[in-house]
């Protein structure tokens, strides 16, 4: 069984976001990036399936700018076996990413299809639901727990108010919560040997696929800034300060 | 406990300049070598932080094509004054020619020491060396004859109560013939080696100080590429000496930061007060008003040069750059000379290996032929004079010493009393208090904090480690109101009260790993020990 993991390169989830003075974007210039969190959690995953003997391979595949390697590499670090980056240095909209996920699920067959449920930098929950429905494929969103079985993989979902257990015949996609596992520490060993590992390279050209962009980005701006709280000595001046200034009660 | 081990030619514990200018010299003496770098913070660059105006000296030897490739110097020193704040709105320009002449810039360049760094890595990597980032060397590992033969990362996954988590990782024995040791002011590996191996032997004691330093985007109006501004004044006065740098670098920012000699005495001074404070001098915030505060953060240098520098080479390694105290105090420099130190290492290390010398005793040699031994002998007086005679005479000696004799003034002035050792008790001392900030020009420390994105995995043991732990009940709070909670950049250490009395509270997550509570605390009862490997502050581009 082959196992594809998608993995993101985000800005690091301790970095402090800025937006740049001219409103156009984030700035995201020396800041610290790094795999987003739910994708290593796709990783982690899929490498317990592969040391449990359900899978026999593991593929990382990201799609960005040449310094995503840095992800794929970690990624081979954490256990997964080969990597593939689909290089572009737009920045490209969910429905885009799924196309380029698509067509690399069709060259390379998996069984199953491990991705994060969300990326922490743009929040958008879309691609692997997207790349569901351009495969024509039965999704698991949300997964808290995954068994695999004889051709079939159950997913129990985290949903609001419970939980749901979904059964899903393979080939298909899960997309990882919070809760479904926590990742491993990569070893310097394995760090090592990741770098040995075998990277391809391939560009939307290659791949065949026409991108369109369906939307553009005018503007970034900052939330507004919180103003200091004020301590209040009694019950009954923080009742009179709700009542007559915040005027909520 | 039993270690999985690695073995490499050479292993370099830190990636700073020292460390990095020291791995790319070994892979061009000899690209067969195996040479492995390690790192605490996140990635390369994160726990660097620096004014800083660089002189490419050092780099010149080891890149000379280093513009073609690339290296983001691209700031170069425009214009240099130097100003004396005389109170909290005055302030007067001190000529050119009475300044000493290793205060002068032409011929530097203003830059992000992280993002030199981080350049620096690049090349490192291009040239074959392996460097792991998030790997914290915790300790020196000796042969059986006492000789170093590596060190040992640090445990991962070990939770509050010292036990292993789920995700639990052992840390490795690295193991090379030679050892560089580059962590940077106070490096904790670095003081055991001193210690053990007793380098600083017939040395003054080390002197520190501590740089406080804040990156604004300015009004472009007001904005000036180049210019460089050094002072020293108000608001220090008293025994405390020091000075502040004000630095115009690209795109609109400016490094605005203060340093203060950690051999003050007062236990109510609070450097990143007086910092806060001296931001609303019209000198600097001129340049600031309608400004907005991008980055925080703050870090230990090693200041006492020459006089306080230990014997480098030891058996089984080399001490160098800022963990052996290499830096130029009479510039305020310390890049060109840490990384010409950890060049001298590779070449010395590389010379025992071709000979198969047991040791690279080949390193005391060349150091003192190089450029770097004569340039901190001509700079040794200039720390003790302040020290001694105050920031006027002392100054005028500086002067006379950099301008007329060149440094080679024959006469070395010493200063034998340890920082920790001048702090005065609060019964001696004269309080000291600091206006609010303002939330424009100043701030608190923890706003500040935020701002140096740290983070530390909050279920790991305290790295804030207490040799005693009474000290602060039993001394500390008693005699000098625990100066730690002044002295520490960071908010780590809280005086609490409840009904059991008052306690001390050690916030380790919020440590920016500057080191100051290991050097300045009066009794030396905390010993600063690394984290998880990765934790510590994110510095972008300081």
């Amino acid at each position: 069984m082959k196992i594809l993991v998608a993995v993101k390169r985000v800005i690091d989830y301790n970095a402090k976001v800025r937006v740049k003075a001219d409103n156009s974007d984030v700035d995201l210039s020396n800041t610290k990036m790094a795999i987003n969190p739910f994708c290593e959690i796709a990783v982690e995953e899929a490498v317990r399936l592969k040391e449990a003997g359900s899978a026999q391979e593991v593929v990382a595949v990201s799609v960005g700018p040449k310094a995503c390697q840095e992800q794929i590499r970690a990624a081979l670090a954490l256990g997964a076996d080969r990597g593939i980056q689909v290089e572009t240095d737009d920045n490209l909209e969910s429905l885009n990413v799924a196309k380029l996920l698509a067509q690399v699920v069709r060259d390379e067959q998996p069984d199953l299809i491990i991705m994060g449920k969300q990326a922490i930098d743009s929040d958008n929950n879309q691609t692997g639901q997207m790349l569901s429905a351009l495969l024509n494929m039965p999704q698991g969103t949300f997964a808290s727990e995954i068994n695999l079985q004889e051709g079939e993989v159950q997913v129990i979902r985290e949903i609001d108010g419970g939980l749901q257990t979904l059964g899903l015949t393979l080939p298909a996609i899960i997309t990882t919560d919070l809760r479904l596992n926590e990742p491993r520490y990569a070893s310097l060993p394995n760090i090592m040997k990741a770098k040995r590992k075998p990277l391809a390279v391939v560009t939307p050209e290659t791949l065949g696929v026409e991108l369109k962009q369906h939307s553009k980005l005018l503007k970034v701006t900052p939330p507004a800034e919180r103003s200091a709280g004020i301590l209040v000595s009694s019950v009954d001046e923080l009742i009179e300060k709700l009542k007559n200034q915040a005027k909520v009660i | 406990m039993e270690h999985e081990v690695m073995e490499f030619d050479v292993l370099i514990i830190g990636a700073g300049p020292a460390g990095l200018a020291s791995a790319c010299r070994l892979k061009q003496l000899n690209p067969e070598l195996n040479v492995c770098v390690v790192e605490k913070g996140s990635e390369v660059g994160a726990h660097i932080l620096s004014g800083a105006v660089i002189d490419p000296k050092a780099l010149n030897e080891l890149f000379p094509d280093w513009k073609e490739m690339g290296a983001p110097l691209t700031t170069a020193t425009e214009q240099d004054e130097i100003v004396l704040l005389k109170d909290s709105t005055s302030s007067i320009k001190i000529p050119h020619w009475m300044a000493p002449k290793s205060m002068h810039n032409q011929g530097n360049y203003i830059a992000s020491l992280g993002n030199f760094s981080r350049w620096l890595a690049e090349q490192a990597e291009s040239l074959g060396v392996e460097i792991f980032p998030s790997f914290a060397a915790s300790e020196v590992v000796y042969d059986d004859n006492g000789r170093v033969k590596g060190i040992l990362t640090g445990d991962m996954g070990v939770g509050r109560d010292n036990m292993p988590k789920d995700n639990y990782m052992p840390g490795m024995e690295l193991h090379a013939p030679f050892t560089i040791f580059a962590e940077g002011c106070r490096g904790h590996l670095g003081k055991a080696l001193i210690h053990n191996f007793n380098l600083d032997k017939d040395k003054d004691p080390q002197h520190y100080g501590i740089g406080l330093k804040e990156l604004w985007d300015i009004d472009p109006a007001k904005h000036q590429q180049g210019l460089v501004i050094h002072g020293s004044g108000w608001p220090l006065h008293g025994d405390t000496s020091g000075g502040f740098f004000l630095y115009h670098l690209e795109n609109n920012q400016i490094a605005v930061g203060l340093i203060i000699d950690l051999n003050y005495s007062n236990p109510w001074l609070s450097p990143f007060d007086e910092f806060q404070q001296l931001k609303h001098h019209p000198m600097i915030s001129q340049y600031l008003e309608g400004g907005k505060r991008v980055s925080y953060g703050a870090r230990a240098i090693t200041k006492g040069g020459y006089n306080s520098l230990p014997k480098m080479q030891f058996p089984g390694g080399i001490l160098i750059g800022c963990d052996a105290g290499t830096l130029n105090f009479s510039r305020i420099k310390g890049v060109h000379t840490a990384m010409k130190s950890g060049m001298i290492a590779a070449e010395a290390i590389n010379n025992a290996l071709k000979s198969s010398d047991k040791e690279a005793e080949t390193f005391d040699t060349l150091y003192k032929e190089s450029w770097l031994y004569s340039e901190l002998f001509n700079a040794r007086n200039f720390g003790p004079a302040l020290h001694k005679f105050g920031p006027w005479i002392g100054g005028a000696f500086n002067t006379l010493d950099q301008n007329i004799f060149n440094g080679k003034i024959p006469l070395t002035l010493h200063d034998r009393q340890e920082d920790h050792a001048k702090l005065l008790r609060i019964s001696e001392s004269k309080k000291l208090t600091y206006p609010k900030p303002d939330g424009k020009l100043s701030f608190d420390k923890l706003s500040s904090v935020f701002l140096s994105n740290t983070n530390h995995e909050e279920d790991q043991p305290c790295h804030l480690q207490l040799s005693k732990e009474d000290i602060p009940l039993t001394v500390n709070i008693p005699l000098y109101d625990e100066p730690a909670q002044r002295y520490c950049p960071a908010g780590v250490y809280e005086v609490i009260e409840d009904e059991a009395g008052k306690k001390l509270q050690i916030s380790a997550q919020n440590c920016l790993h500057c080191k100051t509570c290991d050097i300045k605390d009066p009794c030396q009862n905390i010993q600063w020990v690394p984290p998880e490997g990765g934790g510590g502050p994110n510095y972008p581009n300081m």
